[in-house]
């Protein structure tokens, strides 16, 4: 059916009642089939391996009609400064970049918080340099933790898919219109064939309504937009740098706000398996699949370990995690990183942080054979910590 | 939820509500100082927090004032119905653009430092409605922090948990309501 004949549903219909099918393709192949039903006015892109794919096929929707506009920019900075300017402008937009991309564009981010736009992009995370490498690693989300932008971390191609397609709606809320980045493994997820649901019915979800933005999109028909919009900090006094202050509390709050359509979509921040285990391990996006078969290799040695998928970064579910591991004696916190961020996270909202057991950490492309999870459950091994 | 949105001054850069368990009220609910009620229950309380204000204000942003629509005119019939019925002054937030040390508290409010016209007008209450919402909160903060103004949002999308009062949705047909309620208590009928 012809993109302009789609039928607008919400996104709760997109989620929950549109007809699906089973497919097998790739994480990048998901990040297509999420954006052909979502609406979106304006992609741009910029190519960076992995996320070079993903972006390429948003094109070719552009290409059958389903995507309004479509341009590659002259790096990732300019990419995001773009897309900063089409969200002013009062429409939906998408983009994707990854690891030293991000880091080209990263000023970029922050002020999309600051400036509250509701901008959804993907993050296929790789390695920083030096030294070069394109391969997998989850450090440039810790560079993300504090710029305001709500972050969602997919385990595998469906949650890619799944929170791509809630992401628009939860960042075009009012009371949230912050920026949302869904992030997923590079090469782990965007360059492996996966069984994925699809929506196969012709629908795609209702239009942005700039109208309902919580500060004026760019209108130079109605005041008051100016081309200015945050408060100057020019002056050396109390009440500039106060209203500067309060702007960043506001979009602290936002991200606050965000929890209750989070968890419409989502169900829940987390997902808990065999809760009442006194060892839990507690990870995000491809270190859950990890675990999970670590899991599988302790019962069969007839160790009882349970696992804690975290699927929100930012907002952070601190009081879920707290809550979830109130009876663990031992917490593992696998990560595809050097810094340990969610072992940071986590370890700042619980008691007794000293139950956790660092690691193990593999970072610069390196795979996390669950044998290496069994050795730390089991032997406190010190692996890349 | 432990905090409470009550009227300032509470000091030097208070925090966000919602960074404390302050949430925004679902559909048909409202919120007072940081606790969800029922939409009727805001609705008196807010009538009878401007017919016992000493000064009360509105301040209309520019959602209203700039908007030419029959629906933006009949809001602005309204809001000036009530600040008649209520005795209220108004005093308008026509843009966002911080105008120290130039502006003028006794005809503007700006929702970068309203404190000057709080603290000018010697306003006890004041009322927002067709602000947006992200400039609504930077006000209701700044006011909650340095004033001991009790302020209340009428406000067309969610809902604001930095006012000390705050209706969701609140329409032509909610403003209608509110007046008819300020109008049934000054009779003595509620």
């Amino acid at each position: 059916m012809p993109a302009n004949e789609l039928r607008e549903v919400s996104t709760e219909y997109m989620l929950f009642k549109a007809k699906r099918e089973e497919q097998f393709i790739t994480g990048s192949e998901a990040v297509k089939e999420a954006a052909r039903r979502a609406n979106i006015d304006i992609a741009i892109a910029y190519p960076i391996t992995p996320q070079s794919e993903s972006m390429h096929l948003v094109g070719d929707l552009y290409a059958e009609g389903y995507v309004r506009e479509y341009f590659r920019g002259e790096n990732e900075f300019a990419v995001m400064s773009e897309i900063a300017g089409a969200a002013m402008a009062g429409v939906r937009t998408f983009t994707a970049t990854c690891g030293p991309g991000t880091l080209r564009a990263f000023e970029n981010f922050p002020m999309w918080s600051g400036a509250r736009l509701p901008i959804v992009m993907s993050f296929m995370t790789r390695v920083i340099n030096a030294p070069l490498s394109i391969q997998p690693d989850t450090i440039e989300m810790s560079f993300l933790l504090d710029t305001g932008m709500m972050m969602m971390h997919a385990e595998a191609a469906q949650d890619l898919y799944d929170m791509l397609l809630m992401s628009f709606d939860i960042a075009e809320q009012t009371s949230v219109h912050i920026p949302m980045g869904v992030f997923v493994d590079g090469f782990f997820v965007t360059h492996t064939r996966q069984k994925v649901n699809i929506v196969t019915e012709d629908v795609k979800l209702k239009p942005y309504n700039p109208g309902m933005s919580p500060v004026a999109h760019i209108d130079m028909e109605t005041p008051p937009f100016r081309l200015m919009r945050d408060p100057f900090v020019m002056k050396s006094n109390y009440i500039s740098y106060a209203a500067h202050a309060s702007w960043q509390q506001e979009v602290m709050a936002s991200a606050q706000r965000a929890k209750r359509y989070i968890k419409k979509y989502l169900g829940g921040f987390i997902e808990h398996e065999n809760p009442d285990a006194p060892i839990q391990i507690v990870a995000s996006g491809t270190a859950v699949s990890q675990s999970r078969e670590a899991i599988k290799m302790l019962k069969a040695e007839g160790v009882d370990a349970g696992l804690i998928k975290i699927k929100v970064i930012r907002p952070f579910p601190g009081n879920e995690v707290k809550a979830a591991l109130s009876g663990a004696e031992k917490i593992i916190i696998p990560e595809f990183n050097r810094v340990g961020w969610l072992c940071r996270e986590v370890a700042s909202v619980i008691p007794n942080n000293n139950r956790i057991v660092p690691g193990p950490r593999v970072y610069g492309g390196m795979t996390m054979p669950p044998e290496v999870i069994v050795q730390v459950v089991k032997e406190g091994a010190l692996v890349g910590v | 939820m432990n905090y409470k949105v009550l009227k300032g001054p509470e000091g030097y850069l208070p925090p966000a509500a919602s960074m404390h368990g302050v949430c925004l009220p679902e559909k048909d609910e409202a919120i007072i100082e940081g606790e969800c009620v029922l939409r009727d229950v805001c609705i008196k309380h807010i009538a009878k927090i401007l017919l016992e204000a000493k000064n009360p204000t509105f301040f209309p942003g520019p959602l209203v004032i700039w908007r030419t629509t029959d629906y933006a005119l009949e809001r602005g019939r309204l809001i000036r119905e009530i600040a008649k019925e209520t005795e209220a002054n108004i005093i308008p937030m026509p843009d966002y653009r911080p105008k120290y040390p130039m502006i003028n508290p006794a005809v503007e409010i700006n929702p970068n430092h309203p404190n000057l016209t709080i603290w000018h007008n010697k306003i006890d209450v004041g009322i927002f409605i067709g602000v947006h919402c992200h400039q609504a909160n930077l006000a209701l903060k700044i006011i909650r922090g340095g004033t001991d103004c009790y302020t209340v949002a009428l406000c067309a999308e969610e809902g604001h948990e930095e006012a000390n009062a705050s209706l969701r949705d609140a329409d032509n047909n909610t403003l209608k309501t509110l007046l008819n309620v300020i109008r049934e208590m000054k009779r003595g009928d509620v």
